[in-house]
């Protein structure tokens, strides 16, 4: 058997480094959503204006703006959560997190009533044309990844209020809020195609 | 059925275990070699079932106007062989060679996230039994339907509620959603391992090509498979919530599900080709005796594949598109045979002046080789539009694609089972059966596939059940199907070798092969660590450097 210490030759380097399996890991995922995204976004585009019947998104749809200021500042409550996590400042990772499980719920309640009131006040649903089976398809794959956004992030949260998390966490934590800004980025384009353009 | 339980040893013989304790060790381990293991057994076992349905075909097109089959068994026949032999055949081999692979050939004790990958591989294992069962459970409670019978590419809207009544189409969606899942999963974790957990020293571009072009499929995987996710999740919802994607009553484009799942399918056929590439560019270096020829340009060749493959998915569909869309596609889909020949140059150049070991590995690699030129040479034919619409959905396109994905990478997957037996088992595969099976499976092969190609040119179109005589197809569609007499032949024949050279086989140590890469510095079988300290790398071929100190590799990089 050629032992495998034998290999080690004199001129190996002195540093190895490598890049992290756990960021590779979220960077692929976050690739493999874009590209599930973008078959969604382009069904929608195409789409667009070919309903047969009505409700019309000109006649139904309002601008989101709230809930859209709401997931975006998340973006930037999750940045400020880090930033006290390096910081090893407890409270303000506490605070900053729950901000933005906060906005998340918003922005979650904003899109729940939106559909009712289209289910309810408009009778459109996901068969009713090709405009709601687009709309509730994109704004719920969306939504979905919101929720689990929302869940981990709830997840974490108690982790922290129960004391155990250490700072060898931090990279899941960052791992996490590449999830989050992926997540938000996804909506800019949802909001773009749905409320701007499709309307 | 032989073939379906190739009864590798999947754990170490300790003190015998009993059989429930070896049982549950495979259904909880995480360990990647036993997952590779697992991987390419179920894939095996699936091979031989489709193949029989494929069997069943031919057995009854080889003679006009037979009533054997009644034409909804025969629709069920291609859709599962084909779904089957794609999803559950060919990806799981991939995802078998590479688990079982990438981290020996990189140096690591495992693949980056072992969990996931199990999760990975039972994903897998569960759509493939979803897709057979559908056999019993599609009729349901309404009664209608059995397995599905839409063609593997189940284009719409033959997949809507009026036209696929009961559950058969639903159990073809979810085994592809499942097993997508599954491939997504086990593509990050390659990725991850690659990048993240090579030994020191083993610098990109002194990764075995093998991981390398894992690397590139992995990749691929991520853009190709969620659109096919995306597209079954749209047919679900029009299914199950009315929803209007594809119906073309409510304004709905049937061409869109094209769109969709070719964007998938045809990235996909490189998934499957280019880790038939990563066996042969391991396989022939070694038995010419040389360094493969144009490291840099393989995975720069492979890299383009990946890019232009994107870029290409169109050409399935000449006849639903505009003249300005199919001019563009023609010409991606002819350059991407470029790339192409720079790897089949490469590997002649790796062979030119070599000192060639015509051992089994090689036999199939050399088979492959010109092949493979053959069925690149029907895609160029296929590429070029007008000629598409005169053949397009007939055998001979049928006779194309089987050419390249049996042919190219089935015969690399045989000589990659024969190069890499010795290492997973510790014993050397029956010279003699093999070569039978390589001789057999090579004139079935060739009495089928060649023979195809002919009838597809006399205008006989694919999937029909039966033809009348007199058109001229009897004689070739006889011969075709003798074929599959020796092709069946020739996989008892690899069957019987896997199973009694686990006993019986002649014991291989740890490098039966005077190979170069790191999977061959440990034992056959590799321990549970695979490496009992982490090797060091100083060049492409770190074994060479070991045996040969006065004329080392990295002397030249």
């Amino acid at each position: 058997m050629i032992t495998a210490d034998r290999l080690s030759l004199p001129s190996t380097p002195a540093e190895w480094t490598l890049p992290s399996s756990r960021k590779l890991a979220i960077a692929s995922l976050i690739v493999i959503e874009t590209a599930m995204f973008t078959i969604f976004v382009v069904a929608y585009v195409f789409y667009i204006g070919k309903s047969l019947v009505g409700p019309y998104p000109s006649e139904v749809l309002d601008t989101p703006i709230l809930s859209t200021i709401c997931l975006l500042a998340s973006s930037l409550t999750i940045m400020m959560a880090e930033r006290a996590f390096k910081r090893e400042s407890v409270g303000g990772f506490r605070l900053w997190w729950s901000t933005t499980i906060l906005l998340a719920a918003i922005f979650l309640g904003i899109t729940a009533a939106e559909w009712k009131r289209l289910i309810v006040g408009h009778h459109l649903t996901i068969s009713t044309n090709l405009f709601g089976t687009t709309f509730y398809s994109l704004v719920g794959l969306h939504a979905s990844h919101v929720i689990v956004g929302l869940t981990l992030l709830t997840l974490v949260l108690v982790f922290s209020l129960k004391n155990s998390i250490r700072r060898a966490d931090g990279e899941r934590i960052e791992m996490l809020s590449w999830y989050w800004h992926f997540v938000d980025a996804v909506w800019v384009v949802v909001f773009t195609v749905v409320y701007v353009v499709g309307r | 059925m032989v073939a379906a339980n190739p009864e590798i040893p999947l754990t170490r013989p300790l003190a015998s275990p009993s059989i429930m304790t070896r049982l549950h060790g495979l259904v909880v381990t995480v360990d990647h070699k036993k997952l590779g293991l697992m991987y390419i057994a179920s894939a095996l076992s699936f091979l031989v079932v489709a193949g029989l349905q494929a069997s069943a075909i031919r057995l009854q097109l080889a003679i006009p106007n037979n009533n054997l089959l009644d034409p909804d068994t025969f629709n069920r026949l291609f859709t599962v062989h084909g779904t089957a032999m794609v999803f559950f055949v060919g990806m799981p081999i991939v995802a078998g060679l590479g688990n079982y692979l990438v981290p020996l050939m990189i140096g690591a004790r495992d693949m980056a996230f072992p969990r996931l990958n199990a999760f990975g591989f039972w994903m897998f294992l569960f759509g493939g039994i979803l897709l057979y069962f559908s056999y019993i459970g599609a009729p349901g409670l309404s009664g209608h339907g059995s397995a599905p019978d839409v063609g593997w590419f189940a284009y719409a809207p033959l997949t809507g509620r009026a036209f696929s009544r009961g559950n058969s189409t639903d159990y073809w969606t979810l085994s592809l959603l499942v097993s997508g899942i599954g491939s997504l999963a086990s593509s990050v974790n390659v990725i991850a391992t690659a990048f993240g957990m090579r030994s020191p020293g083993m610098t990109l571009m002194r990764m075995p090509l093998f991981v390398w072009m894992m690397v590139v499929v992995s990749a691929m995987m991520f853009i190709a498979i969620p659109p096919l996710t995306a597209a079954q999740v749209m047919l679900l919802i029009d299914r199950f919530l009315g929803g209007n994607f594809f119906n073309t009553q409510s304004g709905g484009s049937a061409v869109l599900w094209q769109h969709f799942f070719w964007i998938f399918g045809h990235p996909e056929v490189y998934v499957l080709m280019i880790p038939g590439f990563a066996c042969a560019s391991e396989i022939i270096p070694v038995f010419s005796r040389k360094p493969m020829f144009g490291y840099s340009a393989m995975v720069g060749a492979t890299t383009m594949i990946a890019f232009v493959s994107m870029g290409v998915w169109a050409h399935h569909m000449f006849s639903v598109m505009s003249s300005v869309g199919n001019t563009f596609f023609m010409i991606s889909t002819m350059a991407i045979s470029v790339p192409t020949g720079i790897k089949i140059f490469n590997w002649l150049a790796t062979l030119y002046g070599g000192k060639i070991r015509f051992e089994l590995p090689m036999l199939c690699c050399l088979a492959f080789l010109f092949q493979f030129l053959i069925a690149g040479l029907t895609g160029i034919m296929l590429a070029a539009v007008p000629f598409d619409w005169h053949l397009t959905d007939s055998y001979f396109v049928v006779a194309h694609f089987h050419y390249v994905l049996i042919g190219g990478m089935l015969f690399c997957i045989f000589g990659a089972i024969y190069y890499w037996y010795p290492k997973a088992t510790g014993r050397m595969l029956n010279k003699k059966l093999g070569l039978a099976h390589v001789a057999l499976f090579f004139i079935g092969f060739h009495l089928t596939f060649d023979t195809m190609h002919l009838p597809g040119l006399l205008g006989m179109p694919r999937r029909i059940y039966t033809y009348d005589a007199g058109r001229g197809w009897e004689i070739l569609n006889l011969i075709t199907s003798i074929g599959v007499i020796f092709q069946i032949a020739g996989i008892a024949c690899l069957a019987l070798n896997i199973i009694t050279s686990l006993r019986k086989g002649e014991k291989a140590g740890d490098d039966p092969w005077d190979a170069w890469t790191l999977e061959w510095a440990t034992t056959s079988p590799p321990p549970e660590y695979n490496f009992e300290t982490v090797p060091a790398v100083r060049s492409a071929r770190p074994l060479w450097d070991l045996k040969h100190p006065e004329d080392p590799d990295w002397k030249y990089e």
